[in-house]
């Protein structure tokens, strides 16, 4: 694929709202063998589902690798409506960033990340109280449920944060000791 | 002739083909199996041992599976793994005069690899219904006649239960049951008392194993059965009829083996053999037989039957009563409530539990108990459990926080319902359509009406009745809007009877009219019951219908 057919593909995949878009967009055109985007886009999923869901004293999720699970996921599994508002909000999301902190998301200080996202996660909250049956879902909402269902069936999810037993030989239904 | 004359022929490899096929290699039969589908070997076949990161997509369903399999992927337990076990629904075409889910697995197990496993007697007042409020025709057998044949085949099923001592669920022969957990035991407790022993919370009685059987099991708590188990830690015909069958050297396994009909020898009056597609090769073979018993599950068994057309049997075989198709039913169900417990904020669960707890029938089932609005009954199964709390506000550490905090506890039970038989709820074969083994394709115009939208509402208000008497708050009633085949219990089109003018098979699931014919999957019963457990009476059924087939056989009694 030459560069032109990548912008043109991109370009498709985004709804074609890609004319001005951030540098993460425009560049790194090796698109992964199985998902939707190329790895800068994967990075900055990285980042949005880190900022989401942070390393503390249990992994976050960009050791995960939510960014891959999103790519695979939204464009096997999500429709094509719900895949264009996805990869949509990805350019909002951008664009938003750049308005609230003068900086593109992945130039923001984690702090600055930590407070856009609260902020949107917020307006994705109200969006989806007052929310028709036919309205599509927030995009940010999206992004959040992904990073938590990518985190949790990841290897370093399911074994370092959830006690992962694939065959727990037994069931107790009255323990005082908790399952994560 | 010699390697294509058996014996027996089995048509199908489902929960009810495969005990004919063990029950009839058991009885020094060689037999013939057939399958329409692939074969799946236990253990080799699954995929059960992969962690979901190994999975592609996580476990889930993906667009392409939606698009080549409407129906089946909205089953409840299709997934990225389960989905091997589900047919193609654009391959496999069928009609839907009203919307009914039909879920079909086609492959050596059927969807023995894929049913819900729970295991419950009928009772005397099931055998008596039809009788007694005039619906369908009566059950040629009684609760005694099949009892034995419950204790025959459930402690090689290995179904781990309760036996509780009731007569309108009567006990069977069971492992030790599957604990139910704090809260639930709590609310049994709470609900025998404050009905009276009316209505009853019990443990789930299901096919999946506390103690091993010979090389099965026992249940490793993975609660992961639709990928098949390589533990054998649930009952299918994968791991447990179709190994005993073969192990007596008296079986003969043709998968890729689509029967389209029976042949009917007009002279001698009997079934002569079937003749089958290779579904590989596309040829057309023939297979011959002294007994045939046919259990392609209750809709393709209709098929082969209305496709079986003769000089002597021109709408289809065995059909001079006119009702196979006829009186189709599944079960409705999905009509339960649910709410929260705010105690035992220090207790949890560990391990996951393939099975939940039942709440016995309790209505109609006696004097006091009739209802005025509806006949027969519903049962439910349920569960209570706790996990982490899913989703609250913010993002970053308070976020992560806030999901490491337990839920309360919740329960819910959901209602099985009896559906039943109307002669307009039916199966037919379409009049030009064909699939691409040249089979008419199935049409299928079946409804639930006013008895079991009365029975609905009734088992979604005395739910959250029950709940509420177990002491938890916040309860909410549902209903899912399940539609006719969701349950997956489809039933009823090759019914039992003591009239051939009316049914379509004797007490002993003999076709009335051709007498070395059987049919004991569940196109065969009479009603669809009210239990979420069809299955092990099936096997009951069949294993009677091989004694008394091979003592007849032995007798000189079959043509």
């Amino acid at each position: 694929m030459n560069r032109r057919e990548a912008l043109e593909k991109v370009s498709y995949m985004l709804g074609g709202t890609f004319v001005g878009a951030s540098a993460f967009l425009s560049s790194g055109f090796t698109f992964a063998d199985k998902g939707l985007f190329d790895k800068d886009q994967i990075a900055f999923l990285n980042e949005v589902g880190e900022t989401i869901w942070p390393k503390t004293d249990s992994p976050g999720a960009k050791e995960a690798d939510v960014g891959s699970f999103m790519s695979v996921i939204v464009k096997d599994c999500y429709t094509p409506a719900d895949r264009k508002v996805f990869t949509d909000g990805m350019v909002t999301l951008e664009q938003r960033c750049k308005q609230e902190t003068g900086k593109g998301f992945m130039q923001a200080t984690p702090g600055q990340r930590t407070a856009f996202l609260t902020k949107l996660d917020q307006e994705a909250k109200d969006y989806m109280s007052k929310r028709k049956g036919d309205q599509p879902v927030h995009y940010f909402r999206m992004m959040k449920e992904l990073t938590l269902a990518g985190f949790y069936t990841s290897e370093v999810g399911a074994v370092k944060f959830l006690k992962y037993n694939p065959a727990p030989g037994r069931y107790d239904g009255c323990t005082t000791e908790r399952p994560w | 002739m010699k390697d294509i004359t058996y014996d027996a022929i089995v048509v199908g490899t489902g929960i009810s083909g495969g005990w004919a096929a063990k029950e009839l290699c058991e009885k020094g039969l060689k037999t013939l199996v057939l399958e329409r589908g692939r074969d799946v070997k236990h253990i080799i076949d699954y995929e059960d041992m992969k962690a979901p990161w190994e999975l592609e997509h996580r476990g889930r369903v993906t667009q392409e599976d939606r698009r080549i399999s409407p129906v089946q992927s909205g089953v409840y337990n299709y997934n990225e793994v389960s989905r091997k076990f589900f047919v193609n629904d654009l391959d496999q075409p069928y009609e839907q005069v009203k919307p009914f889910e039909w879920a079909r697995g086609y492959q050596v197990g059927g969807r023995s690899l894929l049913w819900g496993r729970q295991c419950y007697r009928r009772s005397e007042i099931d055998f008596e219904a039809n009788a007694k409020d005039g619906h369908g025709v009566d059950w040629p057998i009684r609760y005694k006649d099949i009892a034995p044949w419950y204790d025959y085949v459930e402690p090689f099923v290995g179904i781990s239960g309760q036996r509780e001592g009731l007569a309108h669920l009567p006990d069977g022969i069971y492992q030790p049951p599957m604990d139910m957990n704090c809260v639930e035991k709590m609310v049994a407790e709470r609900v025998k008392k404050g009905f009276g022993g009316s209505r009853l919370i019990i443990n789930g009685r299901t096919a999946n194993h506390t103690r091993q059987i010979g090389k099965r099991g026992p249940c490793q708590f993975r609660a992961k059965c639709e990928s098949g188990c390589s533990y054998g830690g649930y009952f299918s015909t994968n791991s447990a009829t179709l190994p005993a069958a073969a192990e007596t050297g008296n079986m003969t396994l043709r998968p890729f083996s689509v029967v389209r009909e029976i042949i009917y020898d007009k002279e001698k009056r009997r079934a002569k053999g079937v003749r089958i597609i290779d579904s590989e090769t596309m040829e057309e073979h023939e297979y011959y037989a002294k007994i045939i018993f046919l259990n392609a599950s209750t809709l393709n068994t209709t098929a082969i039957l209305l496709n079986s057309v003769s000089d002597a049997f021109p709408n289809g075989l065995g059909n001079s009563s006119g009702q196979v198709g006829h009186n189709l039913m599944d079960m409705p169900y999905g009509m339960g409530a649910s709410g929260t417990y705010d105690g035992f904020k220090d207790r949890y669960t560990f391990g996951n539990r393939p099975t939940g707890v039942f709440v016995p029938r309790f209505r109609n089932i006696s004097k006091e108990t009739e209802r005025t609005d509806y006949v027969r009954g519903f049962t439910y199964q349920g569960g209570a459990g706790k996990g982490r709390v899913g989703w609250a506000d913010g993002v970053g550490v308070q976020f992560k926080e806030a999901l490491t905090e337990s839920t309360d506890w919740s329960m819910s039970i959901t209602a099985w319902g009896e559906h039943l038989p109307y002669y307009d709820n039916k199966v037919t074969l379409h009049k030009e359509k064909k699939d691409k083994f040249g089979m008419p394709v199935l049409v299928i115009d079946c409804a639930f009406k006013e008895n079991e939208k009365a029975l609905g509402k009734d088992a979604m208000n005395s739910a959250a009745e029950i709940l509420e008497m177990g002491g938890l708050k916040n309860i909410t009633t549902y209903d899912r809007g399940k539609i006719p085949g969701s349950c997956i219990h489809e039933t009823g089109t090759a019914r039992m009877g003591k009239d051939p003018k009316t049914s379509v098979l004797n007490k002993w699931n003999q076709m009335h009219e051709v007498n070395n014919l059987f049919i004991t999957d569940g196109s065969s019963v009479c009603s669809s019951g009210c239990t979420p457990g069809p299955s092990v009476t099936y096997m009951a059924l069949t294993a009677r219908a091989v004694d008394y087939a091979t003592k007849e056989m032995k007798k000189g009694n079959l043509r």
